[in-house]
């Protein structure tokens, strides 16, 4: 097997792997629906319609000892 | 001390819509000069021949792109980053005078930037490579600039409140690194004055003057890896995060479907990439590029219409928006524009159809209606919105506003149409040939037939920059009207009759 067609299997190996790569995530996302810190990924919608600066956050960031 | 409420600070953003506009007057007012100059070569030396060189077509052109692009755009994504950043991660730059210091600065290298750019330009130094004409010393410039909206981006995330990043957010980051991954490969160059020629000349030409490290299709080939992705990360990455924002906001609905839209932010970032190989169709570069360039050009319709859609769906129950509001018309026809460019442009890339449309005016009607249509819409749309926020004043007027709407939207329909058929008859006549190969026509043959095409297209650009005169003008009469807004609207942005 020369360079090319070692070149050739390994980017169609790799096409492979990243279209399961896609498709896992896709399944993840709708199955799940929820990030690992339980938040509904649709809640996240709120950070763009609640973004007063007094509003509450969707996920707070903790800071220590801060107010 | 009094202890005022903290406050989001718009300086910073006030600065970039002030260039959005100067800059998009600018780089429109030129294209429309160019469109007639296409139209009625006569005006190529319409100040006379001694100033021609200042005047004509070739000169003006890149003047038109780099200002429409790096002028208009550009300035329109820093304004909308200055405003969005701050509220979707819930900080003020007030909070940091680093912060407010190098939001500054960064807009002041950027001013010295644009000037010597069109200085330069009208000069006629250009590299002569498209999208990139600016010799070595601006580049490295520009790359300081960008490095300033880096550490704005990354500083104001530094401190934020919210621990999310709003999708808005992840597609800027992407603009920043996309442009600074492309800007440095393709501007990679030698400064003549350092080479030595094969008869052992130093020093030669001028000290600003440089040549490309690359030669040839190597050349070609990283130019539209770069001009293609230029498209990719200025035209429609950050104006995705610019819609993703000001749509939900200015509707009060939720993004349709958060997950697609993050689905297809993954889907654009690998997909964009490969796909600028269809600018090199039948060209000296290798043919699986080629056909690579084609293909992932196509399935770059997934997830540009997954945005897209998801936009027209966030709208879903509550259409009556469209009609009642311009501004959301603006963001409803900009995600519509989108979707119809985005299918557009694979279609081009298809090989046996690019063997008509290649290097005719249906290229030039695709990028206008992309950019027209949704590049300028958008960026109008999130000034518009910006503009009570940011002034404190409610919107001049909603008629102003409706009107303009029409005009631009009609001259964009005239310029794609005009484009579109201009670009299918010079294609079809540069193919024809008779029964022993000879060509049907000469180049002056399709000149002639396209005269009527080149003026509508005039037409179109001139309606286009009417309107933004209009948005110009109305967005001045809110900044210094005296209707104040007492409390920042949640949604709906208030207008005047």
């Amino acid at each position: 097997m020369n360079i090319a067609e070692l070149s050739a299997y390994g980017y169609f190996a790799l096409t492979i792997f990243l279209v399961i790569v896609l498709y896992g995530y896709i399944y993840h996302l709708y199955t799940k629906k929820r990030d690992v810190e339980g938040h509904d990924y649709e809640e996240y919608s709120n950070m763009a319609l609640n973004d007063d600066i007094g509003s509450t956050p969707v996920k707070p960031l903790l800071r220590d000892k801060e107010n | 001390m009094e202890n005022r409420p903290l406050e989001y600070d718009y300086t910073v953003a006030k600065m970039f819509m002030l260039t959005t506009i100067a800059l998009g007057i600018v780089g429109m007012l030129i294209g429309v000069i160019l469109a007639f100059e296409l139209a009625f070569p006569s005006i190529n030396t319409i100040l006379g021949s001694g100033l021609a060189e200042y005047t004509n077509f070739s000169r003006l052109r890149p003047l038109h792109t780099d200002a429409v692009i790096f002028g208009f755009t550009l300035s329109g994504i820093f304004a909308t980053w200055y405003y969005v950043g701050q509220r979707v991660l819930k900080v003020s730059m007030a909070e940091s005078g680093l912060l407010m210091f190098i939001g500054k600065l960064h807009f002041l290298l950027y001013i010295v930037g644009v000037v010597a750019v069109v200085v330069s330009l009208l000069a006629g130094v250009t590299t002569s490579k498209e999208y990139a004409e600016f010799e070595w010393p601006i580049d490295i410039a520009i790359v300081v600039v960008w490095v300033l909206f880096g550490i704005s981006i990354f500083g104001l995330i530094g401190i934020r409140r919210e621990k999310s990043l709003y999708i808005s957010v992840w597609y800027y980051i992407a603009t920043f690194l996309g442009i600074a991954m492309l800007y440095l490969f393709n501007n990679m160059e030698v400064p003549t004055i350092l080479a030595t020629s094969p008869v052992g000349e130093t020093a030669i030409g001028n000290w600003w003057h440089s040549v490309s490290m690359y030669a040839g299709t190597n050349d070609a080939l990283v130019q539209w890896w770069y001009g293609h992705n230029a498209v990719a990360f200025g035209f429609t990455v950050p104006i995705v995060a610019i819609i993703y924002y000001f749509l939900p906001k200015e509707s009060g609905q939720a993004i349709y479907s958060y997950k697609l839209s993050l689905l297809s932010f993954w889907g654009l970032m690998f997909v964009y990439l490969w796909a600028g190989g269809h600018h090199l169709l039948y060209s000296t570069v290798p043919d699986w590029m080629q056909t690579m360039g084609s293909i992932f050009s196509v399935i770059l319709i997934l997830p540009s219409w997954g945005s897209a859609i998801n936009m027209l769906l966030t709208m879903k129950g509550e259409w009556q928006q469209v009609a009642a509001s311009p501004l959301i018309k603006f963001m409803i026809l900009g995600s519509t524009f989108y979707m119809f460019s985005t299918l557009e442009g694979p279609i081009q890339a298809i090989k046996s159809v690019n063997a008509i449309a290649h290097f005719t005016d249906w290229i030039v009607g695709h990028v206008h209606d992309g950019v027209l249509g949704w590049v300028g819409f958008m960026i109008m749309a999130a000034l518009y919105h910006m503009a009570p926020r940011v002034f404190k004043r409610e919107i001049y007027s909603k008629s102003l506003m409706a009107a303009q709407f029409w005009i631009q939207t009609l001259g964009v329909v005239l310029y794609f149409t005009s484009m579109w058929i201009a670009g299918i008859t010079q294609g079809m006549m540069w193919r024809a040939h008779d029964e022993f190969g000879n060509l049907a026509y000469s180049f002056i043959d399709t000149v002639t037939v396209l005269h009527p095409y080149y003026a509508i297209r005039g037409v179109g650009g001139l309606l286009y920059l009417t309107g933004f005169l209009l948005f110009a003008y109305n967005i001045y009469k809110t900044w210094v009207s005296d209707k104040e807004v007492d409390a920042e609207r949640l949604n709906q942005s208030p207008m005047g009759a």
